[in-house]
């Protein structure tokens, strides 16, 4: 016998009182990908599981009005890597989200789980900040949004209030000639945890860059919004001046961790390389994404 | 704390079961519902030996409470073969000697199907790409692809069902 509880919440205010109830021993269960993996372990111990699964808002991808996107928290990789629209309108987040795990973990794991768990090379992440992604969260005291990268504050921690939780992550609306692009680095093709991740986000007219962001993860102990790499490629040509500049701010904002995965030299300069590449693939995707097609 | 009860379906049967609340779905399967074709490797997520699918999809069932298969639909590897005729991925892995010590095989299988229900015309890559969450220590992942690969083409010339 066990004393954990198991609730299904039917609604995102069962959730939140769900969570009150359990005083800080509450746990929300997404895809469980991270929760199990933890509860098995010993890291944690949780009163209260909290399946999310059965409330709407938590499981849809929802197109604005406004051109923008909805994504449910617990909506799976494998669900968000099937809509069309979404991986044509952001191509970056989409990959991201897809490099978590394997085909098995996709089955499960989800955007708003990997936020929540709060690693600082979480893959989806620096994607999103690139984007300009939101978090709504619900709580005992309403709904609230907060830009994706103020959400985590620690490695395995976050903004989140007793009694709140994440409801979805919204994508702002594409202006014409705009792309996305991720790139991490690990040991190995597949299945490993990022040594290196950048998100890049821009657009292009003209061939001039107008407006950009980049997402640095598994570089410091959050994932970071790096301004400065962003301000050396707008108003450029994405030349290789402005390339270099926008590298060397990836590197100069890392603080990372020596361990095994890498040492501190190589994730520093690596920063700056994926930073490069990640450009260019953006810039591809944003050439392409022009109405009349490619030039 | 009570325990709970589900009702779900378990290969195309309705099914159930007793649970506690941080049972997972594999210790579900191999212990109350005796389907222990589902193999214990890692218990993280890591080697795919307990991979399933619910309603369809493709998950690893000592990464799912038992609890959340309630109204839900799971496939394990028992529910491969219809009666004695064995499934052409069975035959496939048998013929090559695509197995060795055989216990990540019913992993590999469940993956192989899901891959090949939604595309019988894989590229090697996206093969050997959709199986990376299934570990063989054996390491005989040649002969697994091989397998997957033959019974692919042979679907698209309809040899295979």
């Amino acid at each position: 016998m066990s004393d954990i509880r198991y609730v299904a919440a039917e609604s995102l205010d069962e959730a939140v009182k769900a969570m009150l109830a359990a005083g800080g021993q509450g746990k929300i269960l997404a895809g469980g990908t991270d929760l199990l993996v933890q509860m098995r372990s010993g890291a944690q111990n949780p009163g209260t599981i909290v399946d999310v699964k059965k409330i709407d808002e938590v499981m849809q991808i929802v197109e604005l009005p406004d051109g923008g996107f909805r994504i449910g928290a617990a909506v799976s990789g494998a669900v968000i890597g099937e809509h069309r629209k979404l991986a044509a309108a952001w191509p970056g987040v989409v990959e991201a989200v897809n490099l978590i795990g394997s085909k098995q973990v996709q089955g499960r794991a989800s955007a708003g789980g990997n936020l929540c768990n709060s690693s600082p090379a979480a893959d989806s992440v620096p994607a999103l900040v690139a984007a300009g992604a939101k978090v709504v969260i619900q709580g005992p005291n309403g709904r609230r949004e907060v830009p994706v990268e103020a959400f985590p504050t620690g490695p395995g921690r976050n903004c989140l209030a007793p009694g709140e939780l994440v409801v979805s992550l919204t994508l702002p609306p594409r202006p014409p000639g705009s792309g996305d692009a991720y790139l991490r680095l690990i040991p190995r093709t597949e299945m490993d945890i990022a040594v290196v991740g950048v998100g890049v986000s821009l657009t292009l007219k003209d061939g001039v860059c107008t407006a950009a962001r980049v997402g640095l993860g598994a570089v410091a102990p959050t994932v970071l919004l790096v301004e400065d790499a962003a301000k050396a490629l707008i108003g450029s040509k994405l030349d290789d001046a402005a390339l270099e500049k926008a590298a060397a701010a990836c590197s100069a904002a890392c603080k990372p961790i020596n361990d095994k995965r890498g040492t501190i030299a190589y994730r520093t300069k690596i920063a700056g390389v994926l930073l490069k590449r990640a450009t260019a693939i953006a810039a591809r995707r944003a050439t392409s994404n022009v109405p009349g097609g490619m030039h | 704390m009570a325990k709970f009860h589900v009702t779900t379906t378990v290969n195309g049967e309705e099914v159930e079961f007793l649970c506690d609340a941080q049972d997972s779905m594999l210790d579900v399967l191999r212990g109350p519902l005796g389907l222990t074709g589902s193999k214990e490797g890692c218990g993280s997520g890591d080697c795919g030996a307990c991979s399933i699918t619910v309603d369809g999809r493709l998950v690893c069932s000592c990464l799912m409470l038992a609890a959340e298969a309630q109204g839900h639909s799971i496939g394990t590897i028992e529910g491969m073969a219809q009666g004695d005729r064995l499934h052409p991925l069975q035959e496939k892995f048998i013929e090559l000697a695509a197995l060795q010590c055989g216990i990540c095989t019913p992993g590999f299988l469940v993956a192989a199907k899901a891959l090949l229900d939604r595309n019988t015309n894989p590229t090697e890559t996206e093969v050997r790409y959709w199986l990376a969450g299934n570990l063989c220590r054996c390491t005989g992942y040649d002969k697994i692809i091989r397998a997957v690969m033959d019974v692919a083409a042979d679907m698209r010339k309809g040899v295979a069902a």
